[in-house]
């Protein structure tokens, strides 16, 4: 058991530090949802880019630093703690390039990974659809040969996609063999949002911003060559990638330990009285969930780094850092009083927390993965095929 | 940087657990609730020859955290935490046979007074041992003691981490013994543990366990104050006992079927050595004076 850094992990500290101190902007950027947001996330992804600290786990030839998964926990939990923006490459950055890395073609690696890691290229998760959610293989939007031009039809509608409202390119799952049943028979494609065909229809999320979309496809094209992982193979392509989402990737303990500093410091600034004795108890609680999150990330790291993977140990995870950021920021709120409804970075972040238990699969599915994955309790016996319904 | 125990470490979990699966310790924590410690004397004897006693003055807390876990998944009966966590510490060597202490408020009774070779109010002998009271864990023997102590800091922190790596051993026993069951029980024509309510109820469980342990261990290591794994620990391990009970059902409330051992001390640990809201008092008071927080 130990918990110190290297020398060099230090010196990572130290500069990562340093150039976040210097750069990160004094004043908050809007908000990715709307068109002028969108435009200074972008830039300044291109800025973190340029000092090369877009992809510090990536390799050199890609724009990144060849960190390794200690560094990168440093990187992110310096990032947090420096208040900078919101990283609006997120689900290319985190959801797709592990994939690409994995399963991606040089061709694809070349052409896609570039571009998304200066935030040139924007990219947007397209797997729900309306009649498939936490049950994603029972999904319905199709592939069609066409062997004409060597590529593939796609029809269908996706929807709650999260950025797709301003991004560029978008990946999903389609239905490429009819025949075949759920989980069987799904490609894994790469699109751009503009091509023809495409549609995408903003939604207005709680706080009134187009953070996600509808994506309507009518024999949109694609070619062979935007194919991830091979024909039939989607399932087991975007699986892989659900696990980056409920583990490691989308939730730094950075993220928690800097929120729960700010509780602390938003708690001694209340004064006193009733709101603030009711918070007590949230804050010392916020400040627990943020110690054990960022300690368990270490174990995490040291068992990847020893060869092991996140398995279903990411929904245990995924439970809870959603339910943390809930409660986190419901303590915020209490601190606030009668202020609470006004608008305020709190409200803000309130307002995001509470769809952490939804996304990535909800916390109900995470539960039952927990439960069957990990303490081998028998799955629910499942209506049999053909069966009415 | 390795957050995860060591081959010398996880050697020393697998001598206690082989030891203690052995040992017929739920019959040694029922004779020793009935006022016959005999049996529960001889596996002291045997844990002290493991080298139990000795790791407070001659290991690290790690190891004294990976000691008590093993204890509480076992619900071992005695005065452990005085014995091998807090006497050592404050007294500055390792304790030669058994001993307990009271160091009120905080420790109101000297546990298991009436067999320990020695008792102490805070780190001064007493021979004024007095009344005794039934504990909600039978198994915990109170005495009311008198005199004065003051209170070695570090020895606390040390007996506060040991009750908190008791409480996740028996917390990880409840929750082991619960699923176990809910796979063999059926109703309406299944096994329990396939429905959700069941499922997301140990679920909950598990998760809180394992969010509880780095606490624990963080504890260990000096990262967070013993405080914070106190918390963390009660509530995960009170959240176990309380829904092994629930998913048991009645069986599960009579004396006679073993979760009842593990739910009584769970509940009796909870307020051991500081209650909850105490150390989250602690907690809050080091964080509103601190601008920094402690998290480097």
């Amino acid at each position: 058991m130990d918990l110190t850094l290297s020398e060099s992990e230090l010196a990572f500290q130290a500069e990562t530090r340093a150039w976040l101190a210097a750069h990160v902007p004094a004043e908050p950027l809007a908000s990715m949802d709307t068109a002028e947001g969108w435009a200074q996330h972008q830039a300044w992804e291109r800025q973190l880019s340029d000092a090369r600290w877009s992809v510090v786990s990536w390799p050199e030839r890609y724009h990144g630093r060849d960190a390794s998964l200690v560094e990168w926990v440093i990187f992110e939990e310096e990032y947090y703690r420096a208040g900078a923006p919101g990283r609006v490459g997120q689900n290319g950055i985190f959801l797709l390039a592990p994939i690409l890395f994995d399963h991606g073609t040089p061709d694809q690696q070349d052409r896609f990974l570039p571009t998304m890691a200066t935030g040139e290229r924007i990219w947007a998760q397209c797997w729900s659809e309306p009649e498939a959610g936490s049950d994603l293989a029972s999904l319905r939007s199709t592939a069609r040969r066409d062997d004409e031009r060597g590529g593939w039809l796609l029809n269908g509608q996706k929807t709650w996609s999260s950025r797709a409202s301003y991004a560029h390119w978008g990946f999903g799952l389609f239905r490429s063999d009819p025949q075949a049943q759920r989980h069987a028979g799904l490609t894994y494609f790469l699109f751009p949002l503009d091509a023809d065909g495409v549609t995408v229809r903003p939604i207005a999320q709680l706080d009134g911003e187009a953070g996600f979309a509808e994506v309507f496809f009518e024999d949109v094209f694609v070619p062979d060559a935007d194919v991830l992982g091979g024909v039939g193979a989607g399932w087991d392509v975007a699986m892989s990638t659900a696990g980056n989402e409920r583990g490691l990737s989308l939730r730094s303990p950075g993220r928690f330990c800097a929120a729960a500093d700010r509780l602390v410091d938003l708690y001694r600034e209340t004064p006193d009285g009733p709101d603030r004795d009711a918070a007590a108890q949230g804050v010392v609680d916020a400040w627990l969930g943020a110690q054990a999150y960022r300690l368990y990330t270490w174990g995490t790291v040291t068992r990847l780094a020893g060869g092991g993977d996140m398995g279903a140990a990411g929904s245990v995870n995924k439970v809870f850092w959603s339910e943390l950021d809930i409660a986190l920021h419901e303590t915020a709120l209490g601190l606030r009083g009668p202020a609470a409804e006004v608008g305020s970075t709190w409200l803000d972040g309130y307002t995001f927390s509470l769809s952490g238990p939804i996304y990535a699969g909800t916390n109900e599915v995470q539960r039952n993965i927990v439960a069957e994955r990990i303490l081998g309790l028998p799955r629910e016996p499942r209506p049999s095929r053909g069966a009415p319904t | 940087m390795r957050f995860e125990p060591t081959d010398d470490q996880r050697d020393l979990a697998g001598a206690l657990e082989g030891l203690l699966s052995a040992s017929d310790t739920v019959a040694v924590a029922r004779a020793w609730a009935d006022g016959d410690t005999a049996a529960g004397l001889a596996l002291w004897r045997r844990l002290a020859d493991l080298g139990v006693t000795m790791l407070a003055t001659e290991a690290s807390p790690v190891e004294v955290a990976i000691a008590f876990e093993a204890l509480g998944r076992h619900a071992v009966p005695g005065p452990w935490v005085e014995s091998a966590a807090y006497l050592p510490i404050a007294l500055g060597h390792e304790v030669e046979g058994v001993a307990t202490l009271a160091l009120p408020p905080l420790v109101p009774f000297a546990l298991d007074a009436d067999v320990a070779d020695q008792v102490y109010v805070g780190a001064t002998p007493t021979d004024q041992v007095g009344a005794q009271h039934p504990s909600v864990d039978r198994a915990r023997r109170l005495f009311e003691v008198t005199g004065t102590a003051e209170t070695h800091p570090e020895a606390l922190d040390l007996a506060v981490l040991a009750t908190s790596a008791q409480l996740l051993g028996a917390g990880e026993r409840v929750l082991a013994d619960s699923v176990a069951y809910v796979k063999q029980r059926k109703q309406f024509g299944r096994q329990i543990g396939s429905y959700q309510a069941i499922k997301h109820c140990l679920a909950d469980v598990r998760i809180a366990l394992d969010f509880a342990r780095p606490l624990v261990v963080g504890a260990a290591l000096g990262e967070v104050p013993a405080s914070a794994a106190k918390v963390a620990a009660a509530d995960a391990a009170y959240l176990a006992s309380r829904t092994g009970l629930q998913v048991h059902g009645a069986i599960g409330y009579t004396a006679e079927f073993d979760l009842s051992v593990w739910i009584t001390k769970i509940r009796a640990l909870v307020s051991a050595w500081g209650t909850p809201a105490h150390h989250r008092a602690l907690l809050l008071g080091s964080l509103v004076d601190s601008r920094d927080g402690t998290d480097r």
